[in-house]
């Protein structure tokens, strides 16, 4: 046994409305840069619907993740090492920017510069790629809420998947949000695929990164991941993806998407697995089994031997604490209501997701029936057959079963709770009948429902007590390193060294902490730089300023 | 042996070969996030699908051919019992054939960065001037040994270009060997070192990456919060 440590997240879609302020706020913090325009870290997909970039699910075509060669052993499906290699001058399997989208602007100027004229002037999308005047027919979220649905949603990877029927009667409409980041998978095909070494999880929380001073551009692992979650920054020629806002959760704070969570439906915690079971759990011919082969691979926090086993492999007792408080550990295991997206992928994602029960509740209240009685909701829960194929689809490569449970347990959860609600007696068998006890429920209604702050984020400090790294922060001159600031880089953008990460840490919370606005007056009007926001108080430039007389 | 053929044949390269090393490792030292292909796959598939794999594979016959003429000295493969017949049919074919292809790739991804707009867009005069010397070079070369071959009767530069390429590299030069050479051959010579000097500050550094590593690493890659760039390394007494 093999302890490692992972920050693992879980999305309660249930509760998501589909705002994309997590994607805004994101963008915001990392992804406004040339270069990156086109890139969302982290994005809200309409189910059903093509998904950004456009069908990525449909992994015969893009050839993302994992499978099983006739050994029964895992390899790469997009080729081994060697195909790499030989595809390396042009990857086959690379989307294209059309695939995502082509980022555009506007041309304001032409508001303010055109002569009168009795026509009002409009502001003419132009393309970020090519300068040129640009049509605009596709983005991130063109087919949010089921847009353009009889067109466009038929050609979503995972209805396709489902039978011929199941389209017809998907014209009665059902529809939930997928936000999605990186799913920081346990066996990562990005990394798998990255011929230069240069993507790397990190052991102490398996955070997959991109170290951006060895990637050296050959998009392997754009092709790789099936999640799509890697991205080519077409200025800088190097690949980015999500951080999992390391910056931030080193030290505690949750991740901005998580941060600005209007619906407050995401979850951050430790979960402690056995890095040497992963590639055998990974490898189970039936691909319905890889639910319950993720499960096994992570390990109970409360267990003795595993505690003692992690002590071995060096992670500190604060992180353990963290891992028996985490809210994945519960949400995946105690009230068994989270599920990962893709098992079927063989990457081992660890970004779990509650499934939307809503769907089930609103179909039956508009039949008349009471949509939260329990027994209603059980039956219910086994006729509509379409949302749970669908889902199952997600979350559990096709297996029912798993997505039925959960949502029955949702159900119950609604039933027990409001005969509490309403001052009635407690009913126990509701909670009996899923396999639960009263007490689970009403402790899975708690984080679920009311979410206190410090319950959903369970994030442990790093342990940065070397020191080295406090002589970065703290001794000398922040500026004293190679290549100093200044240093504009001779070949392209941003090039020449990097600044530490430290020095540009300090220099964000310096500035912070002294010029009493985050406005930097010279050219950022109105623009805060969220990655140090820790949701305590409004920052100066985050909502528009009130007019006098409101205050 | 006149001065100018001592600045050719032998301050050049040495000026070039200089370049090329410390060039590279002050790259490598203060530009590693510049170090990469910067591919345009992202704008166009279509053109680079063909014209990518032609050139780069050529180009690998290409250099693979060079080494085989210029560093292995002709009385080596004698000694194999490869006559100057066989030896000097197989390079031509081959380097024809290697040439070609790498010329057509060339022409193809020219052809597409000018014009394909988004591509073009994100071409740096850097690049400009890189590919110019790049397509100078493969056609002088090209034309040298087609015409040395077709037109001439063939030319063995394994008794004049190749010891004067080994002579550089054993510090003892002898410009007298290359200034007798035909003048395709020097005019090809001179835009390869032109190329080398230039070759650390334009993307070609992606060649000297290539990433052959990857063939027997593990998988996953699992790095320590401790080691990632950025940081700055240790200092002696400081390790923990």
């Amino acid at each position: 046994m093999r302890v490692m440590a992972q920050l693992a997240m879980v999305m309660n879609l249930d509760k998501c409305i589909g705002c994309h302020t997590c994607s805004v706020t994101c963008k915001q913090a990392w992804t406004n840069r040339s270069g990156t325009e086109y890139v969302w870290f982290n994005n809200v997909e309409t189910r059903p619907g093509q998904g950004y970039p456009r069908t990525y699910q449909d992994q015969d075509k893009w050839r993302g993740g994992w499978e099983l060669n006739k050994r029964g052993r895992l390899r790469l499906k997009a080729g081994g090492r060697l195909r790499k290699l030989f595809t390396i001058f042009a990857n086959p399997l690379m989307p294209s920017i059309q695939d995502y989208y082509e980022p555009w602007t506007y041309d304001y100027d032409r508001l303010f510069s055109a002569p009168a004229t009795e026509d009002t002037p409009v502001a003419r999308p132009k393309s970020l790629i090519t300068g040129q005047n640009t049509k605009i027919t596709w983005s991130a979220n063109w087919d949010d809420n089921l847009a353009g649905g009889p067109e466009l949603a038929p050609a979503d990877p995972v209805l396709k998947k489902l039978s011929g029927q199941v389209k017809l009667e998907f014209e009665r409409a059902f529809m939930f949000y997928l936000p999605r980041i990186c799913e920081h998978c346990l066996n990562p095909s990005c990394v798998a695929s990255c011929p230069s070494g240069a993507m790397y999880k990190r052991s102490e929380d398996g955070i997959v990164l991109v170290d951006q001073d060895r990637c050296r551009g050959w998009r392997m692992c754009v092709t790789g991941c099936p999640y799509k979650k890697v991205y080519f920054n077409h200025r800088t020629g190097k690949a980015e993806k999500c951080t999992f806002c390391y910056p931030r959760v080193e030290v505690g704070i949750p991740t901005v998407c998580s941060e600005t969570c209007v619906g407050r439906l995401r979850y951050i915690g430790l979960i402690l697995y056995d890095a040497d079971r992963v590639a055998e759990a990974a490898a189970v011919p039936d691909e319905k089994d890889l639910y319950e082969a993720q499960k096994s691979v992570l390990l109970d926090p409360h267990d003795p031997e595993v505690i003692a086993a992690a002590r071995r492999e060096g992670i500190p007792d604060d992180w353990l604490e963290a891992a028996r408080k985490s809210p994945i550990h519960k949400l995946i295991f105690e009230y068994g209501v989270a599920l990962p997206l893709h098992p079927e992928y063989r990457t081992m994602p660890m970004v779990w997701y509650i499934p939307p029960l809503s769907p089930v509740v609103d179909v039956l209240a508009n039949t008349g029936h009471d949509g939260e009685d329990a027994g209603n909701l059980f039956g219910a829960i086994d006729a509509l057959r379409i949302p749970i194929g669908y889902l199952a689809e997600l979350f559990t490569a096709g297996d029912p079963e798993p997505v039925k449970a959960v949502l029955r347990r949702l159900a119950a959860m609604r039933s027990y709770m409001r005969r509490l609600n309403l001052g009635q007696k407690s009913d126990e068998s509701i909670a009996d009948a899923v396999g639960m006890t009263g007490d689970q429920i009403e402790g899975m209604h708690r984080l679920l429902a009311l979410a206190p702050y410090a319950e959903r984020y369970v994030i442990p400090k790093a342990h940065a007590e070397q020191g080295r790294e406090l002589e970065e922060l703290a001794t000398g001159c922040s500026l004293d390193y190679e290549g100093g600031p200044g240093m504009g880089g001779p070949f392209g953008e941003a090039s020449g060294m990097p600044a530490p990460v430290a020095v540009e840490n300090f220099h964000a919370l310096k500035d912070r902490q002294e010029t009493g606005a985050l406005v930097d007056p010279a050219d950022r009007s109105g623009r805060v730089n969220l990655l140090n926001w820790d949701g305590k108080g409004m920052p100066d430039g985050l909502f528009p300023k009130r007019k006098e007389e409101d205050q | 042996m006149n001065t100018l053929d001592l600045l050719l044949w032998v301050v050049a390269p040495y000026v070039a070969l200089t370049v090329f090393v410390l060039g590279h490792v002050w790259r490598y030292r203060y530009d590693k996030f510049g170090w990469t292909t910067r591919s345009s796959q992202m704008y166009e598939s279509r053109l680079l699908r063909i014209g990518s794999p032609l050139f780069h594979f050529g180009i690998l016959v290409v250099i693979l051919g060079h080494v085989g003429g210029l560093v292995i000295p002709k009385s080596w493969t004698e000694a194999a019992g490869v006559s100057e017949e066989a030896y000097h049919v197989v390079a031509v074919v081959l380097g024809t054939i290697a040439g070609v292809c790498t010329l057509a790739g060339l022409a193809i991804l020219i052809y597409r960065r000018r014009t394909v707009g988004p591509v073009f867009t994100a071409t740096t005069r850097n690049d400009k001037l890189m590919y110019a010397v790049l397509a100078l070079t493969i056609v002088l070369g090209l034309a040298a040994t087609v015409l040395a071959n077709i037109v001439g009767g063939g030319y063995d530069y394994r008794t004049t270009i190749s010891p004067w390429f080994r002579s550089i590299f054993s510090f003892g030069p002898d410009p007298a060997l290359m200034a007798q050479a035909p003048l395709l051959f020097q005019l090809h010579a001179l835009s390869a070192l032109v190329l080398f000097a230039i070759w650390p500050f334009t993307r070609l550094v992606h060649m000297l990456t290539a990433p052959v590593g990857y063939l027997t690493r593990p998988y996953v890659v699992y790095r320590s919060r401790e080691d990632v760039a950025g940081s700055r390394p240790a200092r002696r007494g400081w390790a923990g």
